[in-house]
């Protein structure tokens, strides 16, 4: 088979995905719910950061944690979106809608089927992130003044970690086709365990010194620095600080790199191997 | 000399599921679903598989649709081997499941066709026109704008019928497609899938069924299969010719009868199977010849029994079957067999 007729393919099971993805995401309710809904849930997201800082931590908004907590937490809503979206997919079509079989028997790049069914859990995000950040500038007067951003590191920083995201829920995916769909919270576990050990809510340095290393070897805890960085213009990690915003990126583009090899080969191996067993028509329902 | 090369060929084709120890409880740890099966299928083809439920016929299906991997043995589909390069398999295939309620439940029913003709890569206005034409054999035109979790799980098959021969594959699994839908539709679908064939000769279809109506209808060739066994595979005609100079008898009796013990002792019954139908006793006979009908009669007046009508058949597949097997489609299998629908 030419390169061509392979492009062909992985590229129209891009398009459909991302179609078919967006229709599932966003077809459960009429357009202007849907609306009201992408505004509200970030929203209240951001006002519950508020509540837990401001009561349960007894901080003030003007203490120099309260950005690194919001900036954190605003784009924390990439990682539940994006590592969920993807390996949810797979239970998804699987066991709901009974469809993952014959996606599997089309001529479609599977690989490039579930990552562009992420791409509208992304956008949904996109837009959360936005409105979040938008609302911590506007109404808890975060400064972030436009000028003083760095976008270059901003748009770079976000292409990289989206990408590890996506790679993260690629490797979730291959361990949910062995898994029953009861299974689910895998990933909620695994995006909890990256909030705790990202540096999300609190900075890296009250960790112990084990999880610190663990926090050290993930795309994300880069991600975030390097998005404070350009959006705060610190990072606010004693731990990272010795890293030169200039050795960000390529450490990020390397451990994106390297999750990327490692979830591709999971994903096939456990492809594989639900092939054997028969779980790829799986039904779990008992 | 070439070897003949056939759309699909399985060689020594064997399934075995290992049970989990938990799940075994104390039983064999291992199930056979299929049989060393030998099959070879010709282009242009409509090739049945017949035999009850959990017979085998579905995980045939599987490993040819590159959906599971075989124990040992091979398979080739279009020429292809299904486990050394199952993604070349998938640009030749087709596949529908009968039976079940799939589809994307908040897209309607034109939307999830649309969807599929572009993962296989269709375009132009001949997609719109080929998916209003599906919807109208499967009669689910008026539903074409309706979302899929509105419609039944009978309306669903209909359009998951459309969907397999949306793309006109090269070759077509057909995995039991009217179990569960009305007499009407399922004669209308039995209609297509001819039309379908003779439309496209060289088009392949592999249909699994325990319909033997359907088989029998359907079909220029029938393997009959039981517990993962491929015991007979030739035309529909040929393989009830084989019990031709036999001859087959269903009675109805009325009364306390035991039909194991009435028909062990009779020299030249064959087979035979019974069943309760309408408060009476049913007994299909597969007999020598006709005079051994007689003390069969003798035997059931002998116990009290009255006869209620008694009819000479033609041989059927069920009755190809009973002779191989021992007992009828629907009987003697596993769990869920489903009773004949009417042709």
């Amino acid at each position: 088979m030419t390169a061509r007729v392979r492009g062909k393919e992985t590229w129209r099971s891009l398009r459909v995905a991302v179609w078919l993805g967006w229709q599932v995401e966003s077809n459960w309710t009429d357009p202007f719910l849907f609306a009201v809904y992408s505004v509200v849930r970030p929203v209240a997201g951001a006002l519950i950061l508020v509540f837990m800082y401001l009561v349960v931590a007894r901080g003030g908004l003007e203490n120099p944690l309260f950005p690194y907590v919001f900036v954190g937490n605003a784009f924390y809503i990439y990682v539940g979106a994006v590592l969920m979206g993807i390996s949810w997919v797979v239970i998804d079509d699987r066991e709901h809608y009974g469809m993952l079989k014959y996606m599997y028997v089309a001529p479609l790049n599977i690989l490039t089927y579930l990552l562009g069914r992420g791409v509208a859990q992304t956008a949904i995000a996109t837009i959360a992130t936005a409105i979040t950040l938008l609302f911590g500038v506007g109404v808890l007067g975060i400064r972030i003044p436009p000028g003083q951003v760095d976008w270059g590191l901003l748009a770079v920083a976000l292409v990289l970690g989206l990408s590890a995201l996506a790679f993260m829920g690629l490797l979730l995916a291959g361990a949910t086709l062995l898994t029953a769909r009861h299974n689910f919270f895998i990933g909620q576990a695994v995006a909890g365990a990256l909030y705790l050990l990202s540096g999300v809510v609190f900075p890296l340095d009250v960790l112990p010194p084990a999880l610190q290393w663990v926090g050290k070897a993930l795309p994300v805890t880069y991600w975030l620095e390097a998005l404070r960085r350009a959006l705060l213009g610190e990072g606010g990690n004693e731990a990272l600080r010795a890293i030169p915003t200039g050795h960000l990126l390529p450490i990020l583009a390397g451990s994106t790199l390297a999750l990327a090899v490692v979830s591709i080969l999971f994903f096939r191996w456990a492809e594989g191997v639900a092939h054997c067993r028969g779980l790829l028509d799986m039904q779990t329902m008992y | 000399m070439q070897a003949r090369e056939y759309s699909i060929e399985t060689k020594d084709l064997t399934r075995v599921f290992r049970v989990k120890r938990r799940e075994a409880r104390g039983e064999k740890r291992e199930i056979t679903a299929l049989d060393r099966a030998d099959l070879a299928v010709e282009r242009g083809e409509l090739f049945g598989v017949l035999g009850p439920n959990g017979a085998g016929k579905t995980t045939l299906i599987k490993i040819l649709a590159t959906l599971l991997s075989p124990t040992s043995g091979t398979a080739r589909v279009a020429g292809v081997d299904v486990v050394a390069n199952p993604w070349e398999v998938r640009r030749h295939i087709g596949m529908v499941s009968g039976g079940e309620s799939s589809g994307y439940g908040l897209l309607t029913v034109e939307e999830n066709l649309w969807m599929f003709s572009q993962f296989y890569g269709m375009r132009g206005a001949d997609v719109r026109k080929r998916i209003k034409e599906l919807l109208e054999v499967v009669g689910l035109a008026d539903g074409a704008k309706t979302k899929i979790y509105h419609l039944s799980t009978g309306m669903r098959q209909k359009m998951n019928f459309a969907r397999g021969f949306l793309t006109d594959p090269e070759i077509l699994f057909l995995d039991e497609p009217t179990i569960g839908l009305d007499v009407q539709t399922a004669r209308t679908l039995r209609a297509y899938i001819r039309k379908w064939m003779d439309d496209h000769p060289d088009r392949t279809i592999l249909l699994t069924t325990h319909y033997m109506y359907e088989a029998d209808e359907l079909c220029d060739r029938v393997a009959i299969i039981d517990q993962g066994k491929v015991l007979a595979c030739d035309t529909p005609a040929a393989l009830k010719r084989d019990l031709q100079e036999e001859a087959v008898f269903r009675l109805k009796v009325e009364g306390d009868l035991d039909p194991e013990k009435l028909l062990r002792g009779i020299a030249g019954v064959h087979r035979f199977t019974h069943a309760a139908r309408d408060g009476h006793a049913q007994l299909d006979l597969i007999l020598a010849d006709e005079n051994v009908l007689l003390p069969v009669l003798s035997g059931i007046q002998g116990t009290g029994g009255r006869l209620v009508s008694l009819e000479k058949r033609a041989p059927t597949l069920e009755d190809v079957f009973i002779r191989l097997v021992g007992h009828g489609l629907n009987e003697g299998g596993d769990a869920g067999g489903a009773s004949e629908p009417a042709p």
